[in-house]
């Protein structure tokens, strides 16, 4: 169950994340793309989350200690380089995960194959934009290099091995390194290199501990629920 | 699979007459989306459905209609059931559903071999107004989850694709 728990937070809180872009995004091409990602991590969430219980009741009544989503996630989108910065690092981390969860046997194989294939889409959008982010103007190149930096302390996390999720952890790291490496030289960007992660922060997303901005997020999102319950539209 | 019974398969052609709720010139069936029926009993049966992706909203209106259309010829209960194996393809769009496509000014996508299979070609997209191979990605997200957005080089006419999953 704690898996399901882990993954289904993971892709409900980056989902409620993007879905904050609606209305402020750049261009009309990305408003829409951010919600289409949006829209397929709300997919798979209902979905790992059925495997534990209640969606609407797991979604909007637990409190913030009891969500298991990684620190990464919960992330307030900054600018949209900083947003980018994370669909990078979170796109990669789920594309890998997902690819091993799909070509074993465990309780995710079905749906992971199934996700995989819309990941493959988010990657390709984070890589595209980190290349035309950093190898665009010096204040694109700037911002992305920004959003890249301040988020690094927070992949350290994606690496904590899950229980249930039975995939070599190393592995999966090693691969993230060299493919989010490659993209990030290939924008004339340049890798972060400072620690992953603080002792304070290793795996505390994964633990229930998160971050100031993670229960601003969940009173906006849950507070409807909670102010009308069992409402409908 | 287990082979279905006359009056199942009946109930089938039925269930897979229902034109998809977002794109009305598909039916279920030529999407690929309809994975079996099955009659449990007098007046019960289920419905096999799988999602093209899996935050689809149309999912929810599909079932609905399948529903109203087998209760319009008499099944008393239906229950319609979501599958995800094996995870739906674009390759499950049968030759005629790809043929609507392009006539309802659709790209349709390209076959993707799936895997083991050979390595497929990377044909170009050809453009449904005016039949130009030269057409150019806008974004790989459109209006909904499964198309992306084209444009052509030559008629400069934008156009959706159904991205290939």
């Amino acid at each position: 169950m704690s898996a399901a728990l882990a993954l289904g937070d993971d892709a409900l809180v980056l989902s409620h994340r993007l879905g904050e872009w609606a209305g402020h995004a750049p261009v009309l091409e990305e408003e829409v793309a951010l919600a289409n990602i949006a829209l397929d991590l709300l997919g798979q969430a209902r979905m790992l989350l059925s495997f534990v219980g209640d969606e609407d009741e797991l979604a909007f009544l637990r409190e913030e200690r009891s969500f298991r989503n990684l620190q990464l996630v919960e992330q307030p989108n900054g600018d949209f380089a900083h947003t980018i910065a994370r669909q990078l690092y979170f796109s990669v981390y789920q594309h890998l995960l997902y690819e091993r969860l799909a070509a074993g046997e465990g309780e995710f194989a079905d749906l992971a194959a199934k996700a995989v294939k819309e990941v493959a889409y988010h990657r390709d959008h984070a890589e595209q934009w980190v290349l035309r982010l950093g190898d665009g103007t010096a204040e694109s190149h700037e911002r992305m290099q920004r959003g890249l930096d301040g988020l690094w302390r927070f992949t350290g996390e994606l690496f904590e091995p899950v229980e249930g999720v039975d995939v070599d952890w190393q592995a999966l790291r090693d691969g993230w390194l060299a493919a989010v490496t490659s993209v990030v030289e290939r924008a004339t960007l340049t890798p972060p290199s400072g620690p992953q992660s603080g002792a304070w922060a290793a795996g505390a997303g994964r633990q229930g501990l998160h971050t100031e901005p993670f229960g601003k997020m969940l009173a906006e999102m849950q507070h409807l629920h909670r102010s009308h319950p069992g409402a409908s539209w | 699979m287990v082979t279905e019974t006359l009056l199942e398969a009946e109930l089938h052609r039925l269930a897979g007459s229902v034109p998809d709720p977002e794109l009305p010139v598909l039916t279920l069936d030529e999407l690929g989306v309809l994975r079996g029926v099955r009659v449990h009993g007098p007046d019960k049966v289920t419905v096999q459905l799988t999602p093209t992706y899996t935050g689809c909203p149309a999912i929810e209106a599909m079932s609905a209609d399948i529903e109203r259309v087998l209760h319009e010829h008499g099944v008393a209960e239906v229950s319609v059931v979501t599958v995800l194996a094996p995870a739906w393809s674009t390759d499950d769009i049968s030759d005629e559903g790809r043929r609507k496509l392009a006539e309802f000014g659709i790209a349709p996508p390209r076959h993707s071999g799936g895997p083991g299979g050979p390595v497929p070609l990377t044909l170009s997209v050809r453009c449904p107004h005016c039949g130009s191979t030269d057409t150019e990605l806008l974004s790989r997200f459109s209006s909904t989850a499964c198309k992306a957005l084209r444009r052509c080089v030559d008629c400069r006419e934008p156009f959706d694709h159904f991205k290939e999953l």
